[in-house]
């Protein structure tokens, strides 16, 4: 009698989607940014050794590994320090490509952090180009980021080079 | 290192899009006996087993060496997973080393693979996360922004990549384990595919691929095999935070660090002159200029006249990637393996057709995660 499963051959591929939820525990330090968030507004967190600003923090500076506690807010408008323009699509991905990725330099912060640059043409964008946080109606703030709609150039003349250079 | 330490078995699957003849465990069984073959040995001699892959998030299968152990004969035997991310096949290769210099083992097999037509790496790097915005889309998306900061602060013209490109796949067609096979390979067709995440295109940018990598590493008093060891002379690893104010992205005191520590253990002082060769972890083609400068290869800012000049080409001083690198096959958790598997090769005389005349001392390198991870080795024909 033929094997019916032989006949088959084998089965070489079986999908098996897999789906995550789970919870995250801001901590005190980033409790101050995400509540910030929530008012639109950036705060941060200054090193008592260097000196260096965090945004967001993690309540400790990890350079020289000593708690952050000198809370400071930071202002709406950044430099826009490295950028690419994603043009290719993945499974999950919530923004129509394409899309300006941007590493923005909040003004008096020393980290940069990813932001989405919107209201320019994917081919203007440049490296230091002043930029400003566009934010979602008050009543719709929450404390996440999703209360930063997203970034747009403020008008601002191109900050030079060697303002941000050190931070590439 | 109390111990000396060779390479006297090495192996590796022919690397390909999709696999689907083999299960994980098929494929690196593959590797695995290849290695074991190449070492005239059986399992049965090995006396412990390090294996290593990138993420268990990219192929849903978390900690695969629990399934694995049969199928690489570790039962009975210390069996070692270990993770660091895109340079994990190299600081697998490296922890593998360490038991056998440390006087623990006699002889130790060392795996890594990845299997990415079961997985989806660019989603598993892309996940949301409370405390960033949703912007990530994969290696590359992370990776461009930072190569268009070196293209600015190194004045290098837009071509270098391209180039870059261009050579690595042009040595994949000497090396038969390629995924990639492009014959008609040249500047235009580079310039003329996709732009995926600008300034990086689709030929700029390492594929997806099924793969294994494995080795043995054995003591002096163990030496076996059908070439001449590659013998140790030097392994370092080096991290250092995702984020910190002052970071160098584009050159990270941990790379610098990790070679230092590796070349001193080496005693090489001119990187470009006393290796014959070196396979260097480049997914993204502008990464070969970067990695130049971080391993001191050239001045600061003159990798990229390196690459232009050809003194990385497969007939240039210092062959980078005769293999075709990471840019020609990517199973992303053996990629760093094969980067140190491919200068064991080179100096024990076995690379065929992508043999570089002679070599003697090669470097191979890896780095991993947001260029926060550097995993390197220095190997040598003769004893250190």
């Amino acid at each position: 009698m033929a094997d019916e499963t032989t006949d088959q051959g084998p089965v070489t591929t079986l999908a098996t989607p897999i789906r995550l939820d789970f919870d995250f525990t801001p901590g005190v330090a980033q409790s101050k940014f995400l509540r910030g968030l929530e008012r639109g507004e950036f705060h941060g967190q200054r090193c008592s050794v260097c000196g260096k600003v965090y945004v967001p923090s993690r309540g400790s500076c990890p350079t020289d590994g000593v708690p952050t506690t000198e809370d400071v807010l930071l202002g709406n408008a950044g430099t826009v320090t490295t950028y690419c323009v994603v043009n290719v699509p993945f499974a999950g991905q919530s923004i129509e490509i394409p899309y300006i990725c941007a590493q923005i330099l909040l003004d008096g912060a020393n980290l940069s952090f990813m932001g989405l640059l919107q209201e320019i043409p994917t081919d203007q964008i440049r490296m230091g180009m002043r930029v400003e946080a566009v934010w979602v109606d008050e009543s719709d703030l929450t404390p996440s980021l999703a209360s930063v709609r997203y970034f747009r150039p403020n008008g601002e003349p191109d900050a030079d080079y060697d303002t941000y250079k050190e931070y590439l | 290192m109390a111990e000396r330490c060779a390479v006297i078995g090495v192996g590796q699957t022919h690397h390909k899009a999709k696999r689907d003849d083999v299960s994980i465990a098929g494929l690196v069984r593959e590797a695995a006996k290849m290695a074991l073959a190449d070492a005239d040995l059986t399992w049965s001699d090995i006396d412990a087993v390090v294996i290593g892959k990138a993420p268990d998030m990219f192929e849903g299968n978390m900690m695969p060496e629990i399934y694995l152990a049969p199928a690489l004969g570790a039962v009975g035997k210390p069996m070692f997973r270990v993770h660091t991310a895109g340079s994990v096949g190299g600081s697998t290769a490296l922890v593998a080393a360490h038991l056998v210099s440390s006087g623990i083992h006699k002889r130790v097999l060392t795996v890594a693979y990845e299997k990415q037509s079961d997985s989806d790496a660019m989603w598993a790097l892309s996940v949301p996360q409370p405390f960033a915005a949703p912007l990530l889309a994969g290696a590359g998306g992370y990776f461009a922004p930072h190569i268009r900061a070196y293209m600015r602060r190194s004045g290098a013209p837009d071509y270098i990549g391209r180039m870059v490109a261009v050579k690595d796949r042009k040595n994949a067609m000497r090396n038969p384990y390629a995924h990639l096979h492009l014959a008609d390979i040249d500047m235009k067709m580079v310039e003329d595919s996709m732009m995926l995440w600008d300034p990086l295109r689709y030929l700029e940018a390492c594929p997806s691929s099924d793969g294994a990598a494995a080795m043995v590493l054995a003591a002096e008093d163990a030496v076996s095999g059908n070439y001449p060891p590659a013998w140790v002379h030097g392994m370092a690893m080096r991290s250092e935070p995702t984020m910190f104010a002052g970071r160098d992205q584009i050159n990270p005191q941990a790379g610098r660090d990790c070679s230092a520590d590796v070349y001193r253990q080496a005693g090489v002082t001119n990187p470009r002159e006393q290796f014959d060769c070196a396979e260097v972890y480049v997914p993204f083609s502008w990464y070969e200029p970067m990695w130049l400068e971080n391993l001191g290869f050239c001045d600061l800012g003159d990798g990229w006249k390196l690459t232009e000049s050809g003194a990385t080409a497969f007939d240039g001083d210092i062959p980078w990637n005769a293999s075709g690198g990471v840019l020609s096959s990517n199973p992303i958790g053996a990629s760093g393996m094969l980067r140190f598997l491919e200068v064991a090769m080179q100096v024990r005389g076995q690379a065929g057709e992508h043999q570089v005349d002679g070599a003697k001392l090669a470097l191979g390198q890896a780095y991993g995660g947001g260029s926060q991870f550097f995993s390197m080795w220095v190997v040598g024909s003769a004893k250190p």
